[in-house]
């Protein structure tokens, strides 16, 4: 069967993530918001990886200092982040898990004030980084990071 | 500016100062009597608490301010659809302390962000009731005179019970408490609890289901109400609800200087003849909640007597 290899150029200034979980680029473009940037994305879907079998992969042209990329740790801190200047790589990007998440995961205690109050932030708190737990700021509802509880994110 | 939303707001230090001025207070009324003179307490109360609402306006009555504030939603703008957010702004032009009651969880944190004056959490649904542990832990240390090195027995509805919750995680900050946890098996502390709080402090404690088989070794029986709403049938709740009701006979097995104490109302988790016994803690615990009341209200006035 005939290899088929697809090309996507270089880019002058802006991101790109690697090692993204496979099938998990289109949740990215959505938490960083890039449908309300101006800028040229590619989604590589299921490219090889030796490491992983098989990987997404997205690069993002755009001035560097225009995307927040804090939230990359919470989706998953596996993910290769290279910031690209004049068409180098001026920095590889280690991932943390941010200490707070803002409107990124929603509190789901019926009994939480969030639930009826519309104008409040939800916003959730780091309080155990080793097991990766978050707590809503104001019912300390606990909330485990990492997508392993994918139902709460707020999309 | 400080607020008081959770017990644990304030350090040990803190909530020893807090004492020492409560114990104050009741030695000596008259010299705070004139204290909060051209102060005004703002009572705002989602949900109705005819306790903790009069016991913050006494408070307030009594070092010479005034109160003013609602005693449900129904009679606030939050029935319009206000948002807490700007009912305490509008509040904060009005008084210079307030304390509120919210049926959700998290509504005094969201106050005491948007407060331009502080916020006393008087209850906010199943989550904290501070005051309720200040009250507790000055009872406690003014009957035993200090609050470590003692045996506790908590009993009844440990499972929902909030006050049993902060309380629990007020005490593991003093030396030696031992706690026997009391309640039938539906209504145990929760694991986090056990794990977060007790299990990480090395605290020592026990689980039992009987009541007579604590009482010996108690130095304070924390009594709680099991509420009908906690059960999903009745059935449940009648077959439970008596299990752990504390009569004469119960009492006859305690220490002379036990003392029981209860956050109240009670239904009739406690025998109404075990309140002629001098060790029924009960209603003194409730003065108490008046007393540090006072003192808090002048903490976070920062006023000085």
């Amino acid at each position: 069967m005939e290899t088929q290899t697809l090309n996507v150029g270089k880019i002058e200034e802006g991101f790109v993530l690697d090692h993204i979980q496979v099938g998990r680029s289109m949740e990215i473009y959505k938490y960083l918001h890039l449908d309300k940037l101006d800028c040229c994305v590619a989604i590589i879907k299921n490219a090889k990886s030796s490491k992983m079998g098989k990987k997404d992969i997205m690069k993002i042209a755009c001035p560097i200092e225009e995307i927040d990329l804090d939230i990359l740790g919470f989706i998953d801190h596996n993910i290769t982040v290279n910031i690209i200047k004049g068409n180098e790589i001026v920095e590889k990007k280690i991932l943390k898990l941010p200490g707070e998440l803002h409107d990124v995961i929603r509190c789901k205690n019926p009994r939480c004030i969030t639930s009826i109050e519309q104008g409040l932030e939800h916003v959730f708190v780091l309080t155990d980084e080793e097991n990766e737990i978050y707590r809503c700021k104001y019912c300390e509802e606990k909330y485990h990071g990492h997508g392993k509880k994918k139902s709460g994110l707020k999309g | 500016m400080r607020h008081l939303i959770s017990p644990l707001d304030l350090s040990v230090e803190e909530v020893d100062k807090l004492m020492d001025v409560a114990r104050d207070i009741e030695e000596n009324p008259q010299k705070y009597a004139h204290a909060c003179e051209g102060k005004t307490l703002a009572t705002l109360f989602y949900e109705p608490s005819t306790r903790t609402r009069l016991s913050h306006e006494a408070a307030m009555l009594k070092l010479g301010g005034s109160v003013l504030g609602f005693s449900s939603s129904n009679s606030s703008s939050a029935a319009k659809g206000e948002s807490v957010a700007d009912t305490i702004q509008t509040v904060a032009c009005y008084a210079d302390i307030v304390a509120m009651r919210h049926p959700k969880e998290g509504a005094a944190q969201v106050a005491s962000e948007h407060a331009p004056i502080p916020v006393i959490n008087a209850g906010d649904g199943g989550h904290q009731h501070p005051t309720q542990t200040l009250t507790d832990l000055l009872t406690i240390r003014s009957l035993k005179g200090s609050l470590g090195n003692m045996v506790i027995g908590i009993c009844g509805d440990l499972k929902f019970g909030r006050t049993v919750h902060s309380l629990v995680k007020a005490l593991v900050r003093y030396e030696n408490i031992k706690f026997i946890l009391i309640s039938p098996e539906e209504l145990r502390i929760p694991g986090y609890i056990r794990t977060d709080v007790l299990d990480k402090n090395h605290v020592d404690y026990k689980e039992v289901e009987r009541l007579e088989e604590a009482m010996p070794e108690l130095d304070i029986l924390y009594m709680t109400r099991v509420q009908k709403e906690r059960f999903f049938n009745e059935e449940d709740y009648v077959r439970m609800k008596d299990f752990y009701i504390l009569d004469t006979e119960k009492m006859s097995l305690a220490k002379e200087d036990m003392y029981v104490m209860h956050p109240l109302p009670r239904v009739n988790e406690i025998s109404v003849e075990i309140d002629k016994d001098p060790r029924a803690a009960y209603f003194r615990q409730t003065q108490y909640g008046v007393y540090i009341r006072m003192a808090l209200i002048l903490k976070l006035l920062e006023i000085e007597v």
